[in-house]
């Protein structure tokens, strides 16, 4: 196992989409306006795509295609000349369901908008208390 | 099969209306007749895989059906379908424009529970969970009234939820380079030791949780059922929650294995005292409501802590309760939001008030829902008091009084609740509120709503007969048989 840790020279990769995911956390939980939330739901989620990103990512690797593989195999693959594609691969699903998730959540706060006239979280609170 | 039925339906519904509901109907009646045929064969020959595109896993997508999940997957076929045929009127009063629409979510999001339920992939569990997320919780924003601003709400815990689930499977797969979860399962009992897999099991527990309205994190749910149209809380309200908790077995008892999640990780007594709290604060949140779908929403959040103390107490008769009451709660979960949708669907509301003198309009919906209310309660003929029993003899067999306590005090104040509502609809005389002291004899004429809707309720209800009878043979040998030999 110690060889999947070996491409991590720093941890960088992991500070940094720790910190973007407590951005996406705060945005979700102190901001008012339900975009400004919805916005903060997908800084939450791109964090762990690049999450999954960097740990595909190796130093001084290239694309994990193997040029002349077929016809003339002569020569061996070594598996440390190539990035590890599987996490990317995935995180093109990811992708999809994050761009959906949005997608939905826009059009709900559309919703909400013609029927409150205002995004404004407090403002809905206080109107639907009033009723 | 289901999905074949979506794309269909969605052009079924561009072409004509009427088609939407056959097309449904019938890609669900396919999926629960296979999916029986398949509990059947597997509990005959054994488990079944089926490989995507061919592929070998570890590097293919497998679904692995064993008999735990074939149960599973028969009670969200069945569940689908008897809502499907019970609210067709509903839908059609709801939603008169939108009615493809909403089919086709409907279909999706039993693709995606059905799915969660046989992938054999974690990563293909975090898919199709989040299509049948997307899918609820558009299905829940149909809704009217306050429904998009719960709705987001939901979006936002689930997400989290979902997002979290994801990091936890990122670290599984950071360390031992899989995603198939039978290959994980083999490697992982090396490495036990390494903060990356603890780290990666909390994520994913974390996740869970949120998904299936853990009492911390259940902020999400009474607003999203009690404002969801009713036919869209009849399929909900049984599966989402249910099919989490199944997750959660999976990815507990089968990815990691039992020995690493009850007795390395040391969380089962915290969580078991979590599931007290959930089941005391769900009860008494429900007695607190004054409108009928709100407080069946509340009741989830107290199964929910039932379901999950059961599986945590780490016994075989804790965790056989669990995955029972999966199964039991599912049905029982079904018959009641069905007969409140009944109920919304004549009454136009859902407030105790509404409901004065309800069982002289609609007996026969009002029987089904007692029928319920007693599963629910814990009285003997029904499924209900069974589950019930094995998650008590559990907690005793364990030790945890505790639970024990959570247990029978939350089937006291269920039988508060449930009584409280028969009473409203049994005894209160029906009043015009007339402030001009005319008071005018109640008129309440027999109200019932049509066979169509009745038919489907009645079923359900029965079922829950059925399986309260039959509980027995459903625990020796589905059971037994689906759970992992070392948990004694």
């Amino acid at each position: 196992m110690d060889g999947l840790f070996d491409f991590i020279v720093s941890k960088y990769n992991y500070w940094g989409y720790v910190v973007l995911m407590m951005i996406g956390m705060y945005a979700m939980i102190v901001k008012k306006n339900l975009v400004k939330k919805i916005i903060g739901m997908n800084i939450f989620q791109t964090a762990i795509i690049l999450f999954y990103v960097s740990i595909g990512a190796k130093r001084d690797a290239t694309l994990p295609i193997i040029a002349h593989g077929h016809g003339d195999a002569h020569h061996a693959v070594h598996a440390v000349d190539y990035m590890n594609p599987l996490p990317h691969v995935l995180m093109l699903t990811a992708i999809v369901v994050a761009v959906a998730t949005l997608g939905v959540a826009l059009a709900l706060t559309i919703k909400i908008y013609k029927q409150y006239n205002t995004l404004e979280e407090d403002e809905i609170n206080a109107r639907l208390r009033g009723r | 099969m289901p999905l074949i039925a979506a794309f269909v339906a969605t052009i079924a519904g561009w072409v004509n209306k009427k088609y939407c509901f056959a097309v449904a109907a019938l890609g669900l009646t396919g999926a629960l007749t296979s999916s029986v045929g398949l509990l059947s064969y597997v509990l005959t020959h054994g488990p079944v895989q089926y490989r995507l595109g061919g592929w070998a896993p570890p590097f293919g997508i497998a679904y692995q059906i064993d008999p735990l999940n074939a149960l599973i997957l028969v009670v969200i076929a069945a569940v689908a379908l008897l809502n499907l045929l019970g609210t067709q009127r509903s839908v059609a009063l709801e939603f008169s424009e939108k009615i493809g629409a909403f089919y086709t979510l409907y279909l999706l999001f039993v693709v995606g529970m059905l799915g969660i339920v046989s992938t054999g992939d974690a990563f293909n569990l975090f898919v199709l969970l989040e299509i049948a997320s997307i899918t609820g919780y558009a299905l829940i924003g149909m809704g009217r009234d306050r429904a998009p601003l719960a709705t987001l709400n939901y979006i936002f815990m689930g997400t989290i939820g979902a997002s979290f689930y994801l990091l936890g499977v990122g670290y599984l797969y950071l360390i031992t380079g899989s995603l198939n979860m039978a290959d994980i399962a083999a490697i992982l009992p090396q490495i036990y030791a390494s903060k990356v897999v603890l780290f990666a099991f909390i994520f994913c527990m974390a996740g869970l949780f949120m998904k299936m309205a853990f009492f911390p994190v259940h902020g999400w749910l009474p607003n999203a059922y009690a404002y969801a149209p009713s036919a869209a809380a009849g399929l909900i309200a049984p599966l989402t929650t249910k099919v989490m908790v199944y997750a959660m077995v999976r990815i507990a008892l089968f990815v990691f294995k039992p020995e690493f999640t009850f007795e390395q990780m040391g969380i089962g007594e915290p969580l078991v005292w979590a599931a007290v709290a959930a089941i005391v604060m769900g009860s008494l949140l429900a007695l607190a409501q004054r409108q009928l779908k709100k407080m069946l929403a509340y009741v989830i959040v107290a199964e929910v802590g039932y379901m999950v103390g059961g599986f945590w107490l780490g016994n075989r008769a804790g965790i056989s309760g669990a995955v029972l009451h999966i199964v039991n709660d599912a049905a029982m979960t079904l018959v009641v939001f069905m007969a409140a949708g009944n109920l919304f669907y004549r009454l136009k509301g859902d407030s105790f008030g509404a409901l004065k003198g309800v069982f002289r309009e609609m007996p026969v919906s009002m029987a089904a829902f007692v029928v319920g209310a007693l599963s629910i309660i814990g009285v003997p003929p029904t499924c209900g008091f069974f589950s019930k029993w094995y998650l008590i003899s559990g907690a005793i067999e364990a030790g945890h009084y505790g639970f024990v306590a959570a247990l029978l005090f939350s089937s006291l104040v269920n039988a508060v609740l449930f009584f409280r509502i028969i009473e409203i609809g049994y005894f209160e005389p029906f009043t015009h509120a007339n402030h001009h002291g005319h008071h005018q004899p109640p008129v309440r004429r027999f109200r019932e709503v049509p066979m169509s809707m009745l038919v489907p309720l009645l079923v359900a209800a029965g079922s829950l007969i059925l399986l309260g009878v039959f509980s027995g043979d459903l625990v020796t040998k589905v059971i037994h048989l689906a759970l992992p030999g070392q948990i004694t």
